[in-house]
Parts: structure tokens; C-alpha cells; sequence
């Protein structure tokens, strides 16, 4: 008989990665965001390049870089933090009223995983998201690109630790970012 | 005849002296078409920085009102702005953002520019053109006037328009404190990596006249002064050494532009800032204290906002940044923004301004975000037939301007709707063809308009009891 453990083991991680990321899409839905920054471990990093159009043979030079140069986001939980109480405060004008968010996670691959899938700690995947957003009346966004993360199990919940947002644009099609990805 | 009637169609739109402008301003296309015309196509345009383009060969695609143009540095190290188009057949020569190159070439039929924008290839000259076609007359068109200040780059399409120094006049003294180094040195600045653009859904003159200084809408930006975001971690910014400073509104109504600034009353001690990072603290610290040492009395002015007409804004100092806003029909504009550090300031300096910048300023900074939602839903709710009788109301501090710090330009310590004013004074001017005759004199030539102005003679702006000014606390100024 054929040992399917390992197999098994990857279909389990699988799903079980595939519910943080619908968990994590469903609380910034329905606006729980201090629920969303509980999903978030203390030293996450989160980061969304701009994107250049860059001639063939150079596309090293086409996201900008973590760290060094200017980005959409570039940041920690300390920020991400600021941006929740800032919605919160309910004087945030370009978040009040609220607008109607929805994001669509598919395409989820486990790129990666430590030390091993039956008895994982660190996973690193990827996803694509598509980000409808429609707010006050006729308002209407739609935001698509992929996302890198890397998941830490601390304590025996998962906990993003990286995320790296690729948005499919050069020139940023919306007026603002005052959402999370 | 015809003059007097363009005239009279745009003071109808414009009444200055009662403080009135009208909505179609900022929702008619028409207008919006004479716009290119009257005023971009010969107005001084910020299109990059110097440090954009370090080498030969280097360019940075940039534009200049609806036009894209290159901006590159050719083999002599001369900094040229060309128009991105090919001259055969008009495809764009370059559709990359920034690069390095030794020439353009279209991809359409093959036409090749030097990054001095001289025409050195074309396909088949001897074949299909019998080498008739005469090179030197057909190179990229290159803007007729362009000018390096202390590291950006400006240009204009009009020859005849004044020298740059001249179109900025007194707003010099204000625009360099953004430009000159934070220890008082000229010039010295760089852009961090990357040009943030966005696409704003309103009109591009909400955002020229908000940077033009309008203190008062910071009501607006209440909930980030409440999350906290300056660098001492309050706030937006740190405004402790505005507590024994003076606000200094100056518009430049025969020029255009507009600032904030305040200026200290005395020679202030260093009051502390960045104080969420102790190394960061120290180098402003020693700026603060250096820059007193250079300038002497001249340091007292620290800079804040301010809009160069028409459309290139900054802050100067929390944050350090140049926007500018690109006029993409009557209801679209397109920022782009750029963020300037002192190139000799130490890595970790760098990093915690490039962090604060990030979260200050474009789409999403906490700031800005709640500026283009009022500029977007204002040009929205301006649209209507009904709307558009109603004109927007410029009266705050309609004749209170005090004419009397050494300081060119139309002042005032107090928060009013001068700036705004004198923006569209000087839109008028252009569009109705009146611009080559501006009134000098004390309203824009850099001279103190009163002999004997004392800045220490004027109110301290705490007496004046302004709305909150950074969301600090309001004894904080």
C-alpha cells in the first residue's frame, strides 16, 4: 500500500492556509479591522511596490525597492495600526462613509514550507487578489495583482509576519489606498 | 475687440476684489481646453529632479501640462527636455519611465534621437529618402527655455516668457526652504527612488489652491491628527518652534503663487523634534543649530506650503515633498509627487523620513487621503447647471492683508483666503491674455514693501487664536 502521509499532510496545510487567507478576507470585509490586526504578528512587515516601465533586460529596476525607495506601502504594524484608528475615528473623510469592500483571494500556492507540512511553522504563499470597492454612491474600483506572504504559526495560530502586494498598474487607477490588501 | 470680450467672459468667472470665483473653473471643459492653451503652454513647469539623471544617457520621462516629455542628460552632461514624440510620425520615442540610453528610437518607423535630440538614424535615408531629407531640421523639439534651481529642473514652452528667477520673483525665499539643505546650505537636495502617480478625480486647480496655503481646511485632517502619525509620534508634524513664530501667508498676485511660512520673532533655541528616533533628533538638532549659525537672521523662516503657479506645489520641511498636478480634463488630474531628502544625510535619516513621508503624503498617506476626498465629491457636487450659479466664496481676510514684514509679496499672520485670491488673479491674467503686463513693485519683487517692518512688530499668531494648525494641541500652535 502507497503512503499517502505526506500528501495528506500538504492537503491539510493547504486547506488550513487557505482559511487564514479567506478568514483574513472576510474580517476586513465585514470591517472587524482590530480583529485583522490580531492576524498580524508584532514584526510584520508589509510592503507594496510602485511598479516602472522598464526596458526589456532591466526588469530588476521594475518594483521598487523594499526599504530604500519610495513605495505605495512600506511599513510595520505601528502604521498599520495608525491607518485602523484613523478609520475608526469615524472623521476619516475618504473612509466615511464607509465604502463597500470585497476581496476576492484565489490562486492560493504554497510556495514553501518549514520545516516540514505535517509539522509546519513557517509557510510562504502566494495568492491573487481582485479588490472591488465601491463607496458613497457610483464610486467603483477594481484592483487586481497578486500578493506574497509569509505565515508564522506563534502559539498555535498563524500569524502573517511579510506580505508583499504586487498591484497590476503603473500609474495608480484609484485616488487612494485607504484600504488593506 | 476680441481682447476686450475674452476679458470680460473670464472676470465674469473671476471677481477677486469680492472674493467670488465661479464653479465653472473647475468643471468646464471649455475652459479646461483654453487652459493648455493660455496658461500651461507658457507657464514655468517643475519636470524633474537633477539627481534623477546623475549620468549621460540617463532620462526620466516627465510632463509638462497634457504633454509627456523626456527628460535627459546627453553625452556633454547638458540636461535637456524634449517633447516625447517622434517627429516623422508622432509615436511616443520613449514609453519607459526612467532609464539609460545613447538613443531614442521610435518604434513606429525606426527614427533614431540623440539624448542631445539631434535626428542620427533614419531607416533607409539613401533608399527611400535620397538623403534628401535634412536631418539637422527634423531632431526632437526641445523646450525653448529651461533652468536648473539649485537642483530641479523647470522648463516652459514659451520663449518669451520671463527668466525663471523673474516668474518666481519673491516666492524664492520661500520655495528654497525646501530646496536649500536643513543645516542652511543652498541646494543639496536629492529625490528618493520612485515617483509616486495617481489619478485624482477632480479638477487640478483644488489642489494647486490648497497648496497655495489654505491653513483653514485642517479641520479635515482631524482624524489623523488623532491616529498620530508625526514624527515625535503626535500629530501630523512637529510645530513646537512655531509656538514663538508667526504665520506668514504670502501671495504673489501678480505672479501667482502662494505660501505658507512662519517666521520666528526672535532668535528661537532648538525645540525638539523627531523624537521618536533619538539619531534622527540629533541631526536636526545640529541642522537646526548650523542653519542659525549660516543664515543669521534669514534661518527665522521655516517654511511649511506653498504652490509655484500653476501647478507645482510642496511642503518644505514634515513632510519634504514636490507634487505636481498634471491637468487631465476638467475633472481629472494625475499627481505625481515626488520626495527630496539632503543627499549627505546620514542612512538612518533618510530612512525614518522616507517611513514618515509615506505615511503623510499621496494615495496612501493619511493626510492626503482625506484632501482628494474633498477636492473629488467638491468637483462632483459643482457639476450641476444649478451648482454652477452659485460661485465659491474666497472672502476670508478680504482686505486684511498687512503689507508690512520684510518679506516680499502680499502678507498676512493670519489664516485667510489671500493666497487663493492671488492664484486666481494671476489665472485670470494668463487666460485673458493681460499676463505680459504684470504691476511690480512690492507685490512681488522680493523688496520689503515698507521701509522699517519689524516682523517682532506684528501680532504672535496665538493672539489671533487660528483653528489648530497641525493637530497638535492648540497651546502647541
Amino acid at each position: 500500500m502507497t503512503d499517502h502521509s505526506d500528501d495528506v499532510a500538504h492537503l491539510l496545510l493547504q486547506q488550513k492556509i487557505e482559511s487564514f487567507l479567506y478568514r483574513e478576507a472576510e474580517l476586513l470585509d465585514e470591517r472587524r479591522y482590530e480583529e485583522w490586526l490580531a492576524l498580524l504578528a508584532e514584526d510584520v512587515r508589509y510592503w507594496m511596490p510602485m511598479r516602472r516601465n522598464v526596458k526589456f533586460g532591466e526588469l530588476e529596476r521594475e518594483f521598487t525597492r523594499e526599504g530604500q525607495d519610495v513605495n505605495w506601502f512600506d511599513e510595520g504594524k505601528e502604521t498599520l495600526t495608525r491607518r485602523v484608528q484613523q478609520i475608526l475615528t469615524g472623521v476619516h473623510w475618504a473612509e466615511e462613509p464607509l465604502s463597500r469592500i470585497c476581496h476576492m483571494v484565489s490562486n492560493v500556492q504554497i510556495l514553501d514550507v518549514k520545516p516540514s507540512a505535517s509539522a509546519p511553522s513557517e509557510v510562504t504563499v502566494k495568492s491573487r487578489f481582485l479588490i472591488y470597492r465601491n463607496r458613497v454612491e457610483t464610486e467603483t474600483d477594481i484592483l487586481v495583482g497578486k500578493r506574497e506572504d509569509v505565515l508564522h504559526r506563534i502559539d498555535g495560530h498563524w500569524k502573517l509576519r511579510r506580505r508583499k502586494i504586487v498591484l497590476d498598474q503603473n500609474v495608480l487607477q484609484v485616488k487612494n489606498l485607504t484600504f488593506f490588501f | 475687440m476680441a481682447r476686450t470680450a475674452r476679458h470680460d467672459a473670464i472676470h465674469a468667472l473671476v471677481d477677486v476684489k469680492q472674493g467670488l470665483i465661479s464653479r465653472e473653473l473647475f468643471v468646464n471643459e471649455e475652459l479646461y481646453q483654453q487652459e493648455q492653451e493660455r496658461l500651461f503652454a507658457h507657464c514655468w513647469l517643475f519636470v524633474g529632479h537633477e539627481s534623477q539623471i546623475p549620468k549621460p544617457g540617463d532620462y526620466f520621462v516627465s510632463a509638462m501640462g497634457e504633454e509627456s516629455v523626456i527628460l535627459t542628460r546627453d553625452r556633454e552632461q547638458r540636461i535637456h527636455v524634449f517633447l516625447n514624440t517622434c517627429r516623422h510620425r508622432g509615436m511616443k520615442v520613449c514609453r519607459y519611465d526612467e532609464g539609460n540610453t545613447p538613443v531614442f528610437t521610435c518604434p513606429y518607423h525606426g527614427w533614431s534621437y540623440g539624448t542631445d535630440g539631434r535626428l542620427v538614424g533614419v531607416p533607409y535615408y539613401r533608399e527611400c529618402y535620397q538623403e534628401q531629407l535634412d536631418k539637422a531640421e527634423w531632431g526632437l523639439v526641445e523646450v525653448p527655455q529651461l533652468v536648473n534651481y539649485k537642483g530641479t529642473i523647470w522648463a516652459t514652452w514659451d520663449e518669451a516668457a520671463p527668466p525663471f528667477a523673474e516668474y518666481l520673483g519673491g516666492m524664492k525665499v520661500h520655495l528654497d526652504t525646501l530646496l536649500d539643505c536643513r543645516d542652511g546650505r543652498e541646494g543639496g537636495s536629492e529625490v528618493l527612488g520612485g515617483v509616486q502617480k495617481w489619478v485624482m478625480p477632480c479638477n487640478w486647480k483644488f489642489a494647486a489652491e490648497n497648496f497655495a496655503g489654505d491653513a483653514y481646511h485642517n479641520i479635515s485632517h482631524r482624524s489623523v491628527d488623532l491616529a498620530g502619525i508625526g514624527p515625535s509620534g503626535a500629530g501630523r508634524r512637529d510645530t513646537v518652534e512655531r509656538s514663538t513664530a508667526q504665520r506668514l501667508g504670502a501671495s504673489f498676485p501678480d505672479l501667482g503663487h502662494g505660501a505658507v511660512s512662519f517666521l520666528q520673532l526672535d532668535d528661537v533655541p532648538y525645540t525638539p523634534s523627531y523624537q521618536n528616533t533619538p539619531i534622527v533628533e540629533e541631526y536636526f538638532r545640529h541642522c537646526y543649530e548650523e542653519r542659525k549659525r549660516r543664515l543669521g537672521k534669514d534661518a527665522r523662516l521655516l517654511g511649511l506650503v506653498g504652490n509655484v503657479f500653476p501647478n507645482t506645489a510642496y511642503l518644505a520641511r514634515q513632510p519634504r515633498s514636490i507634487a505636481v498636478w498634471h491637468p487631465r480634463g476638467a475633472l481629472k488630474t494625475e499627481a505625481w509627487r515626488w520626495f527630496l531628502v539632503d543627499a549627505d544625510a546620514p542612512p538612518e535619516v533618510k530612512d525614518v523620513l522616507r517611513h514618515y513621508y509615506l505615511r503623510y503624503s499621496g494615495p496612501a498617506g493619511m493626510t492626503e487621503q482625506d484632501d482628494m476626498e474633498n477636492w473629488n465629491y467638491a468637483t462632483l457636487a459643482s457639476k450641476g447647471v444649478i451648482a454652477r450659479r452659485y460661485p465659491y466664496n474666497y472672502q476670508m481676510g478680504l482686505g486684511q492683508d498687512y503689507g508690512t514684514y520684510d518679506s516680499p509679496g502680499v502678507l498676512t499672520d493670519r489664516i485667510a483666503e489671500q493666497n487663493q485670491r492671488g492664484f486666481y488673479e494671476r489665472w485670470a491674467a494668463y487666460m485673458d491674455g493681460a499676463r505680459t503686463d504684470p504691476r511690480n513693485g512690492g507685490r512681488n519683487d522680493g523688496r520689503a514693501t515698507r521701509k522699517g517692518a519689524r516682523p517682532g512688530a506684528h501680532r504672535p499668531e496665538s493672539r489671533g487664536k487660528p483653528p489648530d494648525a497641525d493637530g497638535r494641541s492648540r497651546s502647541g500652535g
